[in-house]
């Protein structure tokens, strides 16, 4: 028999009016009312312009890997302006919350705004971005038409916009954790957090991680099987090796997250006892297992970035790349030596001496391959003619930022220092100094390098500088404060401080953001300046900048089916070498061309996945068994689509060919 | 270079076809592989049962021991006999995945025993009176 409550509750579990967090907070007021204004703006725009059936058949359902790509960069930008509006929020509120001054934020506000800061920027600002970029250049580089699998591809992208979709949603339903990014129990136990916060974190990333494993797989499958002929392994791009590398790790570390959160699920849920402080629980394993993954995490992030600075070094250096099988093995070696260090984040938990040793070597013998990767791009610019382009930019301000970084970072290695220095803002300014300095770089550099390829046009060279120019000296005005702070003993994750002899370097650290804030806008207007000037920047060649691998061989952007004909390979460098030996491109003989079948699946299962996990998340059982039923459905009807795939007619592979044969004749 | 403009288009090379023109496809096993992995898992499976049942060791240690071990070579037999497991197929690469997998399992089980074992040591009951004597 059902009371009036009760049926409230089956409905709508912990749901309440109470939930939804603009009621009572004036910040997410004022946030709810820009965004529902912004999105119903752009809601409104696309229906006026009636742009919803061509994102639907051109763009979502798409099984294109640049397409995907894509999108995967836009989903990591727009989550790049709720990180980093997170993190000015932070800035503004440690610069003035002093003494009397008790701030704008009162601290369960701040601790989710820290939280959410790191989770964003990590799962879904880095990784979607590195995920995205891989998947539009590695086929193009190794001479290849998709993905292995073009329909898990695309339902990866949409399990990963799914992830963000949850995380966004606490922002006005309930509430986010307050436990730091990594959510260590207990306080992230159902006794100290029973709010809906964890939660939250837990399916969000629950949901995400499922699209970057398989997104893992598919690359690794798409690398290591469809290579054009001539492609050894030895004859890889630096790219693809790094790409191949940070697919390693994240098959390899994913299933130790998922089956942490899984553990910690448990005991939110149904009163396990893994990690709670009695009945023979220990939280100690929780943080063991979870750097076990979430040290090659890091190194899922920075690798790539790598291989894209060694494609850029070597492409305006005008050399091939200084020591490449070095560089493959030093890759290789980080990829091995990133499982035995994790134990330096908890240094000071207890585990001692001889523990602390062993995992202070290890990580400090990392910083070797890691060096001589840095010796190589020197070697590389060292009497080449070096071409400073934007993305060159972003190369040299790298190398510098990144090797104070990792400087710090041997320091942090030391388990006699890290006592000193542990949960300081030493760590975030080391951190921040190598992720930034590195991953960011890496990435925004990526960006303009692979820009011409994916568009047609260069981005504006002018606002590429104002971009990195305030990036860069914006980080340093942000962060060096921080190491300053940390040595003198401030500890992170605090929204006010009593002595204001603290204040100046922290006004300072805030004055960093402003810039960052600059570099940001300036990238955005790039973004729109190029828009406007595209006729000026048109790259007619398809290798705007002499480019040495085969992406460069194809036009801009290229053809959906990359390559008319697959390309032959007998050196790296492939394209280089074939412009070098007087390649002439093939003007007749093309077939038809056989490829994969756009399809809505992957749209309709993370449609599912967001209800599932919002009906775990509350409490709304009726709701998660639905939509889990749903998810089932939906998966076992796709294996009966037969219709995958099809064929791009012979002659329309002929007019497009002799578009660009037209092309670039008018070039020459 | 490129003498070969006309080079084999690879119409098949995506996952809606699976004949992939390079043919290293894993090998498929025969009858008597299947019945030999068979006997050997049953023979495996039944030697830690008719432990456990019939109480035949006096130390619970020593078959717990034996048991580990069974299971690993039940492991290592599933792999060769139902997976296939060998070092030709794919080029190597099931055989590379399956050592890059053994390795990483070994850091991470082998690892995580050291580093708990630590942490329980020195950590572990912590009682309220030694909270109060912590320096």
């Amino acid at each position: 028999m059902f009371t009036n409550t009760n049926l409230m509750e089956f409905i709508f579990g912990r749901l309440s009016w109470n939930s939804l967090a603009f009621t009572h907070d004036p910040i997410i007021l004022a946030t709810f009312v820009v965004v529902v204004l912004g999105g119903g703006a752009v809601v409104g725009a696309i229906t006026y312009f009636r742009l919803w059936g061509y994102l639907w058949n051109e763009w979502f359902t798409s099984v294109d890997h640049k397409k995907i790509g894509i999108m995967y960069v836009i989903l990591s930008l727009v989550m790049l302006m709720r990180g980093f509006a997170d993190a000015v929020m932070m800035r503004a509120q440690q610069a003035i919350a002093f003494g009397e001054n008790q701030g704008y934020l009162p601290p369960h506000h701040y601790d989710q705004i820290f939280t959410a800061h790191g989770v964003i920027m990590i799962f879904f600002f880095a990784m979607p971005l590195v995920t995205g970029i891989m998947n539009y250049v590695v086929p193009l580089q190794i001479g290849a038409r998709d993905v292995s699998f073009p329909f898990l591809n695309n339902f990866s992208f949409w399990m990963t916009t799914a992830g963000a979709v949850i995380i966004m949603m606490s922002l006005f339903v309930g509430e986010f954790a307050r436990t730091g990014w990594l959510a260590y129990p207990p306080l992230s136990g159902a006794d100290y957090s029973p709010g809906v916060g964890v939660d939250y974190y837990i399916w969000g990333l629950q949901v995400a991680g499922v699209g970057t494993t398989l997104s893992g797989i598919n690359l690794i499958a798409t690398i290591v099987k469809m290579r054009a002929p001539g492609m050894t392994m030895m004859k890889m791009p630096i790219f693809t090796w790094t790409s191949l590398c940070t697919n390693v790790l994240i098959v390899a570390s994913f299933p130790i997250l998922t089956a942490t959160l899984v553990l910690l699920t448990l005991d939110r849920y149904v009163g396990t006892n893994f990690f709670t402080n009695d009945l023979g629980g220990n939280p100690m394993m929780y943080v063991n297992l979870i750097w076990i993954w979430g040290h090659p995490e890091v190194y899922i992030l920075i690798l790539p970035a790598f291989g894209i600075f060694s494609e850029i070094v070597s492409t305006f250096s005008g050399k091939r790349l200084f020591g490449y099988a070095s560089m493959v093995y030093a890759t290789v070696v980080i990829t091995i030596l990133s499982y035995i260090v994790w134990l330096h984040h908890f240094f000071t938990m207890g585990s001692g001496a001889s523990v602390n040793a062993f995992f202070g070597i290890t990580t400090m013998i990392i910083s070797i391959p890691t060096g001589a990767k840095i010796f190589n791009w020197l070697f590389t610019m060292y009497r080449g003619r070096i071409r400073y382009e934007v993305p060159m930019y972003w190369t040299i301000g790298f190398m510098v930022t990144f090797v104070i970084g990792g400087m710090t970072g041997v320091m942090l290695a030391i388990p006699p220092a890290d006592f000193v220095l542990h949960n300081s803002l030493f760590l975030i300014a080391h951190f921040h100094n190598v992720i930034i300095g590195g991953v960011v770089f890496g990435l925004l550099a990526g960006i303009n390098f692979w820009y011409p390829k994916a568009f047609g046009y260069r981005l504006d060279p002018f606002w590429g500088k104002m971009s990195f120019w305030f990036w860069l000296t914006g980080f340093y005005f942000a962060f060096m404060p921080l190491y300053v702070l940390g040595l003198m003993g401030v500890t992170r994750r605090v929204n006010h401080f009593e002595d204001s002899s603290l204040q100046i370097w922290f006004i300072i650290a805030a004055f960093g953001a402003f810039l960052i804030a600059l570099g940001i806008a300036s990238f955005v207007i790039q973004l729109v300046v190029s828009f406007f000037k595209r006729e000026q920047l048109r790259d007619t060649t398809g290798d705007p900048w002499n480019g040495r691998t085969l992406e460069w061989s194809t036009s801009s952007p290229p053809p959906e089916y990359n390559f008319a004909f697959t390309p032959v390979v007998y050196d790296h460098d492939g394209w280089y070498d074939m412009k070098n030996s007087g390649y002439v491109r093939p003007l007749e003989g093309f077939k038809p061309i056989h490829m994969p079948k756009n399809t809505g699946t992957g749209v309709i299962l993370s449609a599912f996945s967001v209800t599932l996990a919002f009906g775990l998340i509350w409490y709304m059982w009726w709701l998660a068994a639905l939509s889990f039923l749903a998810i089932l459905v939906v998966s076992i009807a796709h294996t009966f689509n037969y219709k995958r795939d099809y064929y791009i007619q012979a002659e329309t592979v002929i007019a497009t060919e002799n578009a660009r044969t037209k092309q670039l004749a008018e070039q020459a | 270079m490129s003498s070969h403009p006309h080079a084999p288009a690879h119409e098949s090379a995506h996952n809606t076809h699976h004949g992939h023109s390079h043919g290293h496809e894993a090998a498929h096993g025969s009858f008597k592989s299947y019945m030999t992995g068979f006997i050997l898992s049953v023979i495996l499976t039944a030697i830690p049962f008719w432990l456990v049942m019939g109480d035949v060791l006096e130390s619970r240690a020593l078959t717990v021991g034996i048991i580990i071990i069974f299971g690993g070579v039940q492991m290592v037999v599933h792999m060769i006999y139902f997976l296939h497991m060998n070092t030709k197929s794919e080029g190597g690469w099931t055989m590379l995945a399956m050592i890059f997998t053994i390795i990483i399992v070994v850091i991470m089980l082998a690892g995580s025993m050291w580093v708990m074992h630590h942490l329980n040591t020195n950590m572990m009951p912590m009682s309220p009176e030694m909270m109060k004597n912590m320096p």
